[in-house]
């Protein structure tokens, strides 16, 4: 929880990426400043979203030319479908990372479903995408609440949470990896996710 | 499959782990339910704290590039209010009256008193309405008033405590209107269902609240290919699939 003046001095304030936004202007605020069509309010915005959108694109696609791309993808669609931000439905930042994870599931799925199955066989010889990321940067104290968080699942939330968001994979996909039925995955993934919630003291 | 069984896709739907077509009978669904909409509101608050948790830094010379980009992108405008269709007693009449006219013929008699007090009173609280109910409204117009619209008339439920209901569909428009002065009341954590018949195939095309009275629901999707509409009773919430036998069958005009 923020103290009294965690907002005032200099260094008080979460460290982002690149230059620091201007102080006071909260995500919330810069989306609907951009829906209004201005560029300066984009360009502080993108401090806070480029980093998120470009882990979990790559995260989930792997290979990082592919995943910059759509990254940028990403990052154009925010500006130029800014006036669908509704802020009582949610914050920006869950927003804007939505339209990533999905943009980088739709790629994976389109390229993947060739070689599914070798893809499949492959997911399992790899340990999360959590543990492997190495260059983020910036976003340790963020790392270490989501990581305790994760720890505290039972291992097929866990795997049935990290395989869908982390990997991209279908629950039926993460049914057939984890081997357990259907519903089961179903289930888990929700309750992962409601546990998740609570642990990471989310609201909608 | 149950409004439970949906519900319980809530997690897979946050996690981006349901196939297309799942998903998009998910958001059908969202679109229904409150508490499935609070829940996924949450789930995809969590995934952008599991997101932010694997945040990377991009290349330096990644921001000049997408600020190059956004500046010679044109942003979507937002979303307007559509004007909520005038009664046929406002003074619009004499333009379109001879719309209103076509629908009124194709539409039977009790469906049209429903429909102008339905509009009528829509266009009174039009204001407060959402966004979504705005556009619904002017798709429902534009069904009714549409040159190619025909009307289908069936009776729903059993005989003595039936009711009738009128299903007017727009080839052009490629959208169906569903209109009954009232569907029999049913048991609480029970809902009607519309269905679009795709050659026996039942595609979900929302929901319709029992009880209330002069129900005008454009159902949802596209007519596309199909042939007809079913009307069922489903759990609250509604189902992925018919899990009764419908208690209405009503068979769109062929092409």
């Amino acid at each position: 929880m923020d103290g009294p003046h965690s907002r005032r001095g200099e260094g008080s304030e979460p460290t982002f990426l690149g230059t620091p936004p201007v102080p006071g202007q909260r995500p919330d605020e810069l989306l609907l400043q951009v829906a209004r069509g201005d560029q300066d309010a984009f360009a502080a915005l993108y401090e806070h979203i480029a980093g998120p959108v470009l882990g979990i694109v790559r995260s989930v696609l792997r290979d990082p030319a592919q995943s910059e791309e759509v990254a940028q993808e990403v990052l154009v669609e925010v500006w130029r479908t800014a006036a669908r931000f509704r802020p009582e439905k949610g914050g920006a930042l869950a927003w804007v990372l939505t339209i990533a994870h999905r943009r980088a599931v739709d790629r994976v799925r389109s390229a993947q479903a060739a070689t599914d199955r070798e893809h499949k066989a492959a997911l399992l010889e790899q340990t999360p995408a959590y543990d492997e990321v190495s260059e983020a940067v910036d976003h340790r104290l963020e790392r270490e609440h989501v990581r305790r968080c994760l720890q505290a699942l039972t291992r097929t939330q866990r795997e049935s949470v990290v395989l869908a968001y982390y990997r991209g994979l279908t629950y039926r996909e993460v049914a057939e990896l984890l081997a357990v039925p259907l519903g089961t995955v179903k289930a888990r993934m929700r309750d992962g996710l409601i546990r998740m919630r609570d642990c990471l003291g989310v609201t909608a | 499959m149950t409004g439970a069984d949906l519900h319980m896709l809530a997690g897979a739907y946050a996690l981006g782990a349901l196939a297309e077509d799942e998903r998009a009978a998910f958001e059908e669904h969202l679109a229904d339910c409150e508490a499935c909409a609070v829940e996924v509101a949450e789930f995809q608050a969590t995934g952008a704290r599991l997101a932010q948790a694997v945040a990377q830094n991009p290349p330096p010379a990644m921001k000049q590039q997408v600020l190059g980009r956004i500046a010679v992108v044109r942003q979507e405008p937002p979303h307007v209010e559509m004007p909520a269709p005038r009664p046929p007693s406002a003074p619009a009449r004499a333009r379109r009256g001879a719309r209103f006219a076509l629908a009124a013929s194709l539409a039977a008699a009790v469906a049209l008193g429903g429909v102008a007090a339905w509009q009528y009173t829509r266009a009174q609280d039009a204001h407060q309405q959402a966004q979504q109910a705005q556009a619904e409204t002017a798709q429902i117009a534009a069904v009714l008033s549409a040159p190619d619209a025909h009307a289908v008339v069936g009776s729903v439920g059993g005989a003595g405590q039936g009711s009738h209901a009128t299903v007017v569909t727009s080839r052009s428009e490629n959208k169906a209107v569903f209109l009954t002065p009232g569907l029999p009341e049913l048991s609480s954590g029970k809902t009607y269902q519309l269905w679009f018949d795709d050659a026996g195939v039942m595609r979900p095309a929302g929901l319709v609240a029992p009880g209330a009275t002069d129900q005008t629901v454009l159902l949802k999707g596209p007519i596309a290919q199909a042939q007809g509409m079913g009307i069922t009773v489903e759990p609250a919430g509604g189902s992925l699939h018919p899990t009764t036998a419908p208690i209405a069958l009503m068979p769109f005009p062929a092409t």
